[in-house]
């Protein structure tokens, strides 16, 4: 799942609904699984949302709305929260999203999504409203999200914004790194740690 | 700043990286076999070992049937699960703790049972209730997989430091109301994201008055306001519950830790990021009535008139109409957040005399084994079965469902547990929030009951 990050045009699914917790992101009962196998996760992204329980296809369900298509979610405040449970961030990044666009995520499940090479871009309410608008309009809008620069823009109306991601973080998605890379060149450090506190 | 969260985060940091998170030790890393086998297959792709294998503890929990754990798991892919927890602790030299092992249990239940969570640690597991450590003076949190997978290969996570928040309440709890209460309170009036970026500190009267199993309760919400974690001080209640427990230290070892612990605490001058005070005494015994955890009200009350409609639908309520006296189908004591012997007391101390509704299906269970043979020393385990109870084998079983036990679609579960999410405790399941106490109200009438009505004076 390793990836590199720099520029990303893409249309966008649109999930208007706040509070999306991690169970509605995939169900507890997928969480049996011991391997990170990707189809598997992306397969079963929002499953109780995208199938019905006789196992037919939901043709209300956004993902099931074939106008909407692309790499970057949209979706209300307060994304991700519930479990911490990172088969969320594996379901996403599964099923083919590399950023999601929201105007607040859970913390836990933001850092899983920066694990999983899936990008989470906080916008103000504003912005979040007015794609939602634009993607209502138009289900072909794009938008534009550039990492060197932290900016995404909803090319439908120009709108920019800058969005956080700490220099550390930037490095890691541009040059497909992640923290267990980093940690393991830093033992000696850890070492040194500990022999600090034993002596205190 | 000077606060007890600065005091053990910053004692934990081993380097700062320039504009980026911190690399933040940690004394306990917990594994479950639902969150990690990802993580120890990335350490076996990576080709390395366990940095530091004796800090590290292993156990099943969330696939564990509550009967007949002596025989291998039905679900195969349950068993699977467990198989593969048991198979990687082996593999990588870690301590494990099997299904049956006396000391297996729920890891949240186990960890402070056993004195492994200790004042002044910190700890991690890929659940996010790993803030009910925080009970004993420990800043423990919920992490991902992939930051488990950073905890096996170097006693390590990477980490922005959250900010700081105090909650005291204040005054005193009333007649039957619990730690549970004041978490679904708390709930009710921060909402689920109102504690984002925070790390919790308890205070105040009503806190430091709390057992540690309210205490354990009390802190295991956190997350559910959004929270990284909760935790408070450590006191002479901390030291009191572990002295003597099994990992706790002993002899001069065990005067030395509490002299230390003794200076975990926040300054006269510790200054918050947030601070907000609550009269305890206003706080009545709590239900939810929707679809997350802070979709609350005191039991007496009715459900507000601008109550999220959807989530009333998918419960059958309506706005403005009270919970009392509704009909219930399930009753389930139990999970992380209310598994410990306490709450056994609460429930049989309803239940005793009285007998079980015979429209009621009640799981109760025990959080750990420990739990569970505690509850046969006190002869609750009696007390319960005259009232027409049984008591299953320990494991979060219905908190989430994993196992058999599954509320089926469209019934009505009086949970002590910690989410009443859509479908959380079974396809189609609706969960009402509340306390062993009023859990057991519930149990013995049948309907949605104020337990204050059935308590006996002491
Ligand atoms: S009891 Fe429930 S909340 Fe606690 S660890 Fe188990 S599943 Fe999670």
């Amino acid at each position: 799942m390793k990836r590199k990050f720099n520029i990303i045009e893409s249309t966008c699914v649109p999930l208007n609904q706040e509070n999306v917790d991690t169970d509605q992101i995939i169900p507890a009962r997928f969480l049996k699984a011991t391997s990170r196998d990707e189809k598997f996760f992306g397969d079963n992204l929002f499953r109780d949302w995208r199938y019905f329980p006789d196992g037919s296809l939901n043709p209300d369900f956004v993902l099931n709305n074939p106008a909407y298509s692309g790499e970057i979610l949209v979706a209300g405040k307060n994304f991700g929260s519930g479990s911490s449970r990172e088969h969320a961030a594996w379901a996403i990044a599964g099923y083919g999203f590399r950023v999601v666009i929201s105007s607040f995520f859970a913390d836990i499940h933001r850092n899983n999504e920066l694990n999983n090479f899936v990008l989470p871009v906080t916008v103000s309410e504003t912005f979040l409203a007015e794609l939602f608008d634009s993607i209502a309009q138009d289900p072909g809008t794009k938008v534009r999200v550039d990492v060197p620069a932290q900016t995404v823009t909803n090319l439908a109306t120009g709108r920019c914004e800058t969005f956080e991601l700490n220099g550390y973080k930037k490095y890691c998605l541009m040059n497909a790194l992640d923290d267990i890379d980093y940690l393991l060149q830093n033992k000696d450090a850890i070492l040194a740690y500990e022999e600090r506190r034993a002596k205190t | 700043m000077n606060t007890l969260f600065d005091k053990i985060w910053d004692s934990h940091v081993v380097t700062t990286i320039e504009d980026g998170p911190q690399q933040l030790y940690i004394d306990r890393l917990y594994c479950h076999e639902v969150t990690t086998p990802q993580a120890f297959e990335g350490l076996r792709e990576r080709g390395i070992r366990c940095f530091r294998p004796e800090r590290i503890i292993c156990m099943p929990d969330h696939n564990t049937p509550t009967q007949d754990q002596d025989k291998p798991i039905k679900n195969e892919i349950s068993r699977k699960q467990v198989e593969t927890l048991e198979r990687n602790a082996r593999e990588f030299g870690l301590t494990y703790y099997g299904m049956m092992d006396p000391s297996n249990g729920i890891i949240h239940v186990v960890g402070p049972e056993k004195g492994l969570s200790l004042p002044g640690m910190t700890i991690v597991c890929g659940d996010s209730h790993t803030s009910t450590h925080g009970a004993v003076g420990a800043v423990a949190f919920g992490i991902g997989t992939s930051e488990v997978e950073m905890a096996l290969a170097s006693q390590c996570i990477l980490q922005e430091k959250p900010k700081s928040m105090r909650i005291n309440i204040e005054g005193a709890l009333g007649k039957g109301v619990t730690a549970k209460d004041v978490a679904l309170f708390l709930m009710q009036q921060l909402t689920t994201s109102g504690a984002t970026g925070y790390f919790i500190e308890y205070a105040g009267s009503v806190v430091r008055c709390l057992s540690m199993e309210g205490r354990l309760t009390l802190c295991n919400l956190s997350i559910e306001m959004g929270a990284r974690g909760g935790f408070i001080a450590p006191d002479e209640t901390t030291f009191a519950y572990l002295k003597g427990r099994e990992h706790a230290p002993a002899g001069a070892d065990w005067d030395r830790a509490v002299a230390y612990w003794k200076t975990l605490k926040s300054g006269e001058d510790a200054v918050f990021d947030r601070e907000i005070t609550f009269d305890g005494s206003q706080i009545e015994p709590m239900i939810t009535y929707g679809t997350n955890p802070g979709m609350g009200m005191a039991i007496t009350e009715s459900i507000p008139l601008d109550a999220d409609p959807a989530s009333l639908e998918y419960m059958d309520f309506r706005a403005g109409e009270k919970l009392l006296g509704k009909p219930i189908d399930y009753v389930f004591l139990g999970a992380c957040t209310n598994g410990r012997i306490e709450d056994f007391r609460a429930f049989a101390s309803l239940a005793r005399g009285r007998q079980k509704a015979a429209s009621v299906t009640a799981w109760l269970v025990p959080g750990s084994w420990a739990v569970s043979r505690q509850i046969r020393e006190e002869g609750l385990d009696k007390v319960l079965a005259e009232a027409g109870f049984e008591i299953r084998q320990p494991g979060c079983s219905a908190c989430l469902a994993m196992n058999d036990d599954k509320v089926p679609a469209g019934k009505y579960v009086v949970s002590t547990s910690n989410r009443n999410f859509r479908g959380r405790q079974g396809p189609g399941s609706r969960t009402l929030l509340a306390s062993p106490l009023t859990a057991a109200a519930a149990a013995v009438t049948g309907i949605i009951t104020d337990p204050r009505a059935l308590m006996r004076d002491a």
